[in-house]
């Protein structure tokens, strides 16, 4: 859809349309550049606070991704007038409280009347200009990490059908909720080659990107991918979002998927996820120690699940293990 | 006439959901869900082969129709395909067409059925009789596929009486002739088996 947009030129413009980057990335000085994102959603809970929270994390993760702190928010909102506005109160709340573990500050925003509510905000944040993480710098012989188990969007379908536990409910909203925080200053800490955040392309489109951005390709080891708990049952039942589906037939040919591969396991892959963890490719040596540094600072289920090659026939490689 | 579940126009899981429902109600037979979108096949036909249905799908007018057929003699489709070389499936054809119905639809789905069938383990044995003794004669729309499934081990017999009746015995392009008896004893022997 951007590629009908003109090109931006600007020696400025640190990161723009190009790479399919998360956010735009504009040096302001030798010091600092700012970050600027913004995300939308329609609910997928029905809580209201937990909608709010993770619609804010969400918004928050792209200035995470690109190695940034965030600063300022401002709400986005549609709502219907038909609704309580004690419903509308709820979200706010969600989305300020998640706001204020991030350290930022809710500013303002806009709302307008609307058949369905749709909540999210646009973020400002800052960074170094070289120490900005775009998804196009992975180098070959990188490992992949993952922060955040997979399956949002496989788990939500199956919400939508009556088909899941309550204790998954509740560890699915949780995940969707965590801030990618945590595992953000980690990896600033440690040193890494490339970050993106995993969304509604899943886990398979957006280390596609990567890769493509990187000129490399890369090799996944489904069995290695952390995955919420119900998911592959629901995958196996044939509860899987349409998106999975288009993620995989965007990638055509340029996929490569071994033969000891499950069906599931690839439905899994291109699940879009809502919130998702960050992907960062890190040179090997220091693969372990970001890993045990993650675990260290409550990213628990973030595990190693590929690595980037140089360019091959295929862009992506998906086997079962190493 | 199996009955159908029109899912035309809707999303993930609903047309899952509406099958689910149907096949509960369904204690053995066959029952067509109509699908408009690639994402609601795939899913649809996952849902029925996990809950051990055999699965045919017909495209028509860009849209898919899922022919799923639950009986006590089906399995999950991994019990099929760990059962190696040849699957222990037998199958019991009983006519030319596919379900009861239109019979230019009921033709398309038999193709179908057949295609499909390709892509599974072969069957053990493939038994023919009354009009389906049809499907192995050289006019037959799915010889080659027949075919295809006896070079990889499957036992492809026609019922004798069957094609005396219809004067296809000189017709018959795959497999070889049987009777009552053998049929009789490849429905009590080893194996599951589908009749369709």
């Amino acid at each position: 859809m951007l590629r009908h947009l003109p090109k931006q030129t600007n020696a400025n413009l640190l990161v723009g349309l190009d790479t399919s980057d998360d956010a735009a990335v504009y040096r302001l000085n030798e010091e600092i550049a700012t970050i600027q994102t913004v995300d939308f959603f329609t609910p997928m809970v029905d809580d209201p606070y937990f909608f709010g929270q993770i619609a804010a994390a969400n918004a928050l993760s792209d200035v995470y991704a690109m190695g940034g702190t965030p600063l300022l928010a401002l709400n986005i909102v549609c709502f219907p007038s038909c609704l309580s506005p004690d419903i509308l109160a709820e979200i706010l709340r969600g989305g300020a409280d998640k706001v204020a573990e991030a350290g930022a500050i809710v500013a303002g925003g806009h709302s307008v009347q609307d058949d369905e509510p749709k909540y999210g905000l646009a973020v400002t944040g800052v960074v170094h200009p070289k120490q900005v993480y775009s998804n196009a710098t992975a180098a070959p012989g990188d490992l992949l990490i993952v922060t955040k188990p997979l399956g949002t969007g496989i788990i939500n379908t199956g919400i939508k059908a009556d088909l899941v536990e309550k204790a998954v409910i509740d560890k699915t909203i949780s995940t969707m909720a965590a801030l990618n925080k945590e595992a953000a200053r980690v990896m600033q800490q440690v040193g890494v080659s490339s970050c993106t955040d995993i969304t509604g392309f899943g886990l398979l489109g957006h280390s596609a990107e990567m890769a493509q951005a990187s000129g490399l390709s890369l090799h996944l080891y489904a069995e290695a991918v952390p995955v919420l708990p119900g998911v592959r049952e629901l995958a196996r039942m044939g509860i899987i979002p349409g998106g999975a589906y288009n993620n995989r037939n965007h990638l055509g040919d340029r996929l490569f998927i071994e033969e000891k591969v499950t069906r599931e396991e690839i439905d899994i892959l291109c699940d879009p996820q809502t919130s998702g963890g960050l992907l960062i490719a890190v040179p090997a040596p220091r693969a372990s120690r970001l890993l045990t540094e993650l675990h260290n600072s409550g990213v628990a289920e973030a595990a190693i699940i590929g690595e980037m090659m140089p360019q091959d026939k295929f862009l992506i490689t998906v086997g079962r293990g190493k | 006439m199996a009955k159908e579940i029109n899912n035309r126009g809707l999303a993930c899981p609903q047309p899952v959901i509406n099958t689910k429902r149907a096949l509960e109600e369904l204690a053995q037979g066959t029952l067509i869900s109509i699908v408009d979108n690639e994402a609601a096949r795939e899913n649809v036909t996952r849902f029925a082969e996990n809950a051990g249905c055999q699965v045919q799908v017909a495209e028509k007018d860009g849209e898919y129709y899922l022919t799923i057929t639950k009986g006590e003699a089906s399995v999950p489709a991994e019990i099929v395909k760990s059962a190696g070389e040849t699957g222990a499936m037998v199958y019991l054809i009983t006519s030319n067409t596919f379900g009861s119905g239109a019979e230019d639809l009921g033709e398309i789905l038999m193709i179908s059925f057949f295609n499909s069938l390709l892509e599974k383990p072969a069957p053990r044995t493939i038994m023919l009789v009354n009009s389906g003794v049809r499907l192995a004669i050289k006019q037959s729309r799915v010889v080659e596929q027949i075919t295809k499934l006896a070079e990889r081990g499957s036992e492809v017999i026609s019922c004798g009486t069957c094609l005396e009746y219809y004067k296809l015995k000189e017709e018959l392009a795959v497999g070889r002739v049987t009777n009552m008896l053998e049929i009789l004893e490849n429905l009590s022997g080893e194996g599951k088996v589908v009749t369709l």
